[in-house]
């Protein structure tokens, strides 16, 4: 009776707990129901990425009705998957957030970054679970708007700017995928993904679907921040609380990925996108321009948030290169460093959170010294960022791997070396940051003398990523699985092993 | 000599791995006491050697080991396997690492250096990625220890933590990093993507069903990919890294880090390529030149320079571009002698390193100029310089004879006259870059009378430091006089041999 | 010319949204942007409001004798996405207002520091 429902609770539940969040008024009270919320569907997503791996696919009618008529919540592998990265981090930067936020948000604002944050996860939530394309749009816009509150309640003034900024081309974004969402009911009269699918493979392509593709895709590219509509995402990151950084860097976007990957696959088919409209060429180019020209942005920076932020950018370009490979492999292959991106990208805003937490500064300066005075959380950053460089036993090293293998079954050797390079742009700004922690002399000053090791709160769930970076990297086997059945799944019907070509 | 029968033979491998890194993690807990620190590292690097040895007796034995760690990636497993080419390599390594720790000790204290735990923790971490890569079973685990192997280095080499530290690392760790990522992954993802397995496998894994250009272009990326091996132009990590403290130039970058380097192209060859194959792959002779290009300009380089350790670096260079001249001659006698190299080039350059060390730590000298004359100073220090820089350069009655020999003998039968025209020239350059240090040293150029030498002007190293000297230096004189347990276990190696077979096959 | 008229409510639709897309760039007063960004969603709302209407057809209440009906679908999403369009302008003005608060104003060319440019 109540397994059924168990489909939407990771909807209801933090949409439930929201409110409560501001009613109970108390923020040590609001941070213990936030995680207890966040732990509980947690450990609901597992249970739900279980059951689809096991079963394929979970379907649940909202309020009895029937699809296509009513609302659809619809769980596969792939977004079941997601789904438990997006609660698994949420749940950790909760915990890690009571800490983090005492220095960074002005403490009567607490409550409401708990009740921002379950609204964020509400409607995460909601878009990897619905099978409604219209459902998708308003719970991206119930994630975006949270989002944009998160930012700005950072006590720099400059987070003001950047979430206005994010505001906007996020809503011009919304507004797109919006478009295309209509642009697609004109022409196929239904909204469920699955009739989509089936009407469009039987309608073979119109100028108005292919509108609808193109404003979808350019929408869709704004949220997840692929060059060249990237240009909200460094300062949001960099002027926003730690924890929220530490959130959005390994959910929002990857949530938006999925989005793309949810309406190049099983909507529109691969056969379409990539082969009717040539997306894939597109999709390359950027993936490709973004990965350089971001790490090169990346090496520039004094900050190290933005140091981080510009590397997510780059780091998204990895994925859409993924999917714009347009084979199974290929699409595994972005799915997994979704994943690991995630666990990576975390760890390392969470570790500089803490040196902002102790030395009240983000600038590479401040990081001098630090590995001797905050040593746990400088080897944890250390762990990280050689994931993000793809050194051998860590996460990064597993979707390089089968990034470059993807790359290789199509005979596609310029790309494959290209990626290789890429990561050695990452080299060097790790590296920066791992030098002046390392190897470079602390200011000498009175305010420096009593730097100590972050408050365990704030370790813990930044070495449980840090060690998931090393666990995934050594045994591949759930992760890869998880994205192997995903992509296979989503791939089901459009490609075949060797690509569309 | 095997102490350790009762054990599984394949637990051996897991024990040669693990044993560095408990005596890493002893080490650390010993922090406070200096002498029980040292007392460790020593113990550790003992029990490690008679491990090796143990290995060594079970390979004679013909006895298989093979261990696996599970695996990463679906049909691809971390595993290990012993093989004469990896046992020689490790003999080496661990028989130096206890010289090494002796002579480090010594250094250390004498040079009166800084995070002397982190230093020796460091130490035995690269000792333990050195013994995976001895033993790994397919390029997939070789390349993850290669990597490792790199990063644990990287802090012994800017210990100094100044600015030039801080440059060399940057060299270092870029030159290492970027070029086995950009192509020694690229080519071992080709080779996974194009022969469908990493396993080192006797004969080579590639077939007539591959494309030509792919093979040969694989050829290319794993010589310029292990830059461990420094192939010119990608050998400026090498000086860089000589700021490290002189124990670690000289186990890392004289044994450990670059025969790694050179051991990996011998494994590529003779496991990934076979022997037989590489004579028809077009890149072969390309790379071969490049090879023989690096020894000659290398030699040059070492020339100009001032500085000792940067001499030796560059003498490094050139030397190790021998072992892959003899790995790319593809012939049997050839690929014989470049194994021979790693050994006798690793005990003559070890010498010359220690003695580079002890001059710094008993005089404060760092360039050759201001050595005239030290002579009289330190003469078993000298003595020892003479014989390992004889060694290099190739002359009897020391080790660096037979493996010249080899290479020589194996250029002949490839008919590649010019191979023996540079490996000669570039004696001459060894005898013009080394030989030099040690006539100075004792024949005083500048002609000024000079009162008689006696025992009271000698200011040596500390004892410790001499000891290490002693015992490599007779190593350089016994491995001349009795080469045949080495030479032995190098015929163990598939399509490796030092019989001459007359003709090319 | 039948091209223009008979597509006229798609003329609106595409006439507001560049007007709204217009303004979003150009304007430099932050409240203005809020107000572009305004006309550029009602563009949308009206491309859905105009897309449910079939021609011939009658309000969408079942009654005797009426076999057409308009498309009520697109009125009742279009209804979600207002809420959605107002709620943004809610949190985009407060946003002002805080910017109001932090800077002393609100007109983009006003800002000291470059980087805090929108």
């Amino acid at each position: 009776m109540f397994g059924q429902h168990f489909l939407i609770l990771p909807i209801v539940l933090p949409l439930i707990a929201a409110p409560l969040c501001i009613l109970l008024g108390h923020r040590q009270l609001a941070w213990l129901l936030a995680t207890l919320v966040s732990g509980l569907s947690f450990v609901i997503s597992i249970s739900l990425l279980l059951a689809a791996l096991d079963q394929g696919v979970l379907s649940y009618a909202v309020g009895g009705w029937e699809a296509p008529w009513g609302i659809e919540v619809r769980l596969d592998v792939a977004s079941a998957m997601v789904l438990s990265v997006v609660t698994g981090i949420s749940t950790l930067v909760l915990i890690y957030a009571k800490a983090s936020i005492e220095t960074e948000i002005d403490t009567s604002q607490h409550t409401l970054f708990y009740t921002a944050h379950l609204l964020c996860l509400t409607g995460l939530s909601g878009i990897l679970s619905t099978g409604d394309a219209f459902n998708l749009f308003v719970f991206l816009e119930i994630s975006s708007l949270a989002t944009y509150t998160l930012v700005s309640l950072a006590s720099d003034k400059r987070s003001l700017t950047a979430a206005f900024r994010y505001l906007v081309m996020g809503t011009i974004g919304a507004t797109f995928i919006l478009i295309g969402v209509g642009m697609m009911y004109m022409q196929t009269g239904t909204l469920n993904m699955l009739d989509l699918a089936d009407r469009i493979a039987a309608i073979g392509g119109s100028r108005t679907l292919n509108t609808g593709l193109a404003f979808i895709l350019v929408g869709v590219s704004v949220k997840l921040a692929l060059f060249p509509l990237h240009m909200w995402l460094p300062p949001a990151y960099t002027h926003s609380p730690s924890a929220v950084s530490a959130f959005l860097a390994s959910t929002a976007t990857k949530v938006a990925v999925y989005v793309m990957v949810r309406f190049i696959f099983t909507i529109y088919g691969a056969e379409y996108v990539f082969h009717t409209m040539g997306m894939d060429l597109i999709l390359l180019v950027l993936a490709i321009v973004a990965i350089f020209k971001c790490s090169f942005m990346a090496m520039a920076q004094s900050n190290v948030k933005t140091v981080l932020a510009y590397s997510s950018v780059a780091q998204i370009g990895y994925m859409i290169l993924g999917i714009s490979l347009a084979s199974a492999a290929g699409l595994m292959a972005g799915l997994l460093h979704v994943f690991n991106h995630a666990l990576m990208k975390g760890a390392l805003f969470m570790a500089v959170g803490a040196v902002l937490y102790r030395t009240g500064s983000v600038d590479i300066k401040a990081f001098r010294g630090l590995g001797k005075k905050m040593p746990l959380t400088m080897a944890a950053f250390v762990i990280a960022g050689m994931s993000i460089v793809g050194v051998p036993l860590t996460a990064g090293f597993v979707s390089k791997w089968y990034l470059v293998t993807a790359a290789l079954e199509q005979q596609h050797w310029l790309i494959a070396f290209l990626i290789l390079l890429g990561s050695l742009l990452a080299v060097i700004y790790i590296f920066r940051i791992i030098e002046a922690a390392y190897l470079k002399k602390p200011i000498e000053s009175a305010a420096n003398k009593d730097i100590k090791e972050a408050p365990l709160l704030m370790l813990v769930p930044m070495w449980i990523l840090a060690l998931a970076n090393i666990y995934f990297g050594l045994d591949t086997s759930l992760s890869v699985a998880a994205a192997q059945s995903a992509s296979d799944w989503l791939a089901l019907s459009t490609l075949s092993e060797g690509g569309v070509q | 000599m095997n102490i350790w029968s009762a054990l599984d033979p394949s637990q051996l491998i897991n024990l040669t791995i693990s044993v560095p890194l408990i005596g890493g993690a002893v080490v650390v807990l010993l922090a406070k006491h200096p002498n029980w620190r040292e007392t460790a590292s020593i113990t550790t690097a003992v029990i490690l050697f008679t491990l090796v040895l143990a290995i060594t007796d079970h390979t004679f034995n013909q006895v298989p080991m093979a261990v696996s760690w599970g695996s990463t990636f679906p049909n691809i497993e971390i595993a290990f396997e012993v093989e004469p080419l990896g046992v020689l390599f490790a003999l080496v390594a661990s028989f130096l690492w206890i010289i090494t720790t002796i002579y480090a000790i010594g250094y250390m204290r004498g040079h009166k250096e800084r995070k002397q735990t982190r230093f020796f923790l460091c130490f035995a971490l690269a000792i333990s990625t050195v013994m995976a890569i001895c033993f790994s079973a397919n390029l997939l685990t070789l390349f993850i220890f290669y990597e490792l192997l790199t990063l644990s280095t990287y802090p012994l080499v800017t210990h100094a933590s100044t600015e030039a530290a801080k440059r060399g690392g940057r060299v270092y760790l870029g030159i290492l990093l970027g070029t086995s990522v950009a192509f020694l992954l690229f080519a071992m993802i080709g080779t996974w993507v194009t022969a469908g397995t990493l396993d080192f496998t006797p004969g080579g894994v590639f077939n007539d069903t591959q494309s030509k250009g792919m093979v040969a272009l694989l050829l290319v990326l794993f010589c310029y990919g292990i830059g461990k091996a420094a192939l010119m132009p990608f050998h400026r990590w090498l000086p860089a890294a000589m700021v490290a403290p002189t124990p670690v130039s000289a186990l890392l970058h004289a044994v450990a880090v670059v025969k790694a380097g050179v051991f990996s192209i011998l494994k590529v060859v003779i496991y990934i390529f076979g022997i037989d194959n590489l004579g028809q792959i077009v890149t072969t002779d390309l790379m071969l030149y490049i090879a023989a290009l690096t020894v000659l300009l290398a030699s040059c380089v070492a020339m100009t320079k001032d500085n000792l350790k940067a001499r030796l670096a560059y003498s490094t260079v050139s030397q190790l571009s021998y072992i892959i001249v003899g790995a790319l001659l593809a012939t049997s006698i050839a690929a014989a002698g470049a194994s021979l190299h790693i050994v006798t080039h690793a005990v003559g350059k070890i010498t010359l390193f220690f003695c580079a060390g002890a001059i710094m730590v008993a005089s404060h000298k760092k360039n050759v100029s201001e050595m005239v004359g030290l002579g009289r100073q330190m003469p078993l220090t000298m003595i020892s310089f003479a014989i390992g820089a004889i060694s290099i350069i190739g002359l009897p009655p020391m080790a660096g004879t037979w493996s010249k020999w080899y290479l020589v003998v194996g250029a002949l039968e490839a008919d590649k006259l010019i191979i023996v025209v540079v490996l000669t020239i570039s004696s001459l350059l060894n005898v013009a870059y080394l030989l030099p240090l040690p006539i100075k040293a004792f024949f005083n150029a500048s002609g000024e009378k000079q009162p008689p030498w006696s025992w009271s002007e000698v200011k040596e190293a500390p004892l410790l430091i001499l000891i290490a000297l002693a015992v490599t230096t007779s190593a350089c004189l016994a491995l001349f006089f009795n080469p045949q347990p080495v030479i032995d276990l190098i015929n163990l190696i598939p399509d490796v041999s030092t019989e001459i077979t007359g003709s090319r096959p | 010319m039948s091209f223009i008229v008979d597509y006229y409510n798609y003329w609106v639709v595409v006439f507001l949204m560049m007007v709204g897309f217009y303004t979003v760039i150009v304007a430099n007063n932050l409240v203005k942007k809020i107000v572009g960004l305004n006309i550029f969603q009602t563009s949308v709302f009206i491309l859905y409001i105009s897309m449910g209407k079939v021609s011939g057809g009658s309000a969408p209440i079942v009654a005797e004798g009426i076999t057409i009906y308009s498309n009520p679908l697109p009125h009742v999403l279009i209804l979600t996405a207002i809420v959605v369009g107002v709620a943004t302008t809610a949190v985009g003005l407060a946003l002002v207002v805080r910017i109001k608060r932090a800077y002393g104003t609100v007109e983009e060319n006003e800002f000291k520091d470059k980087d805090d440019l929108i």
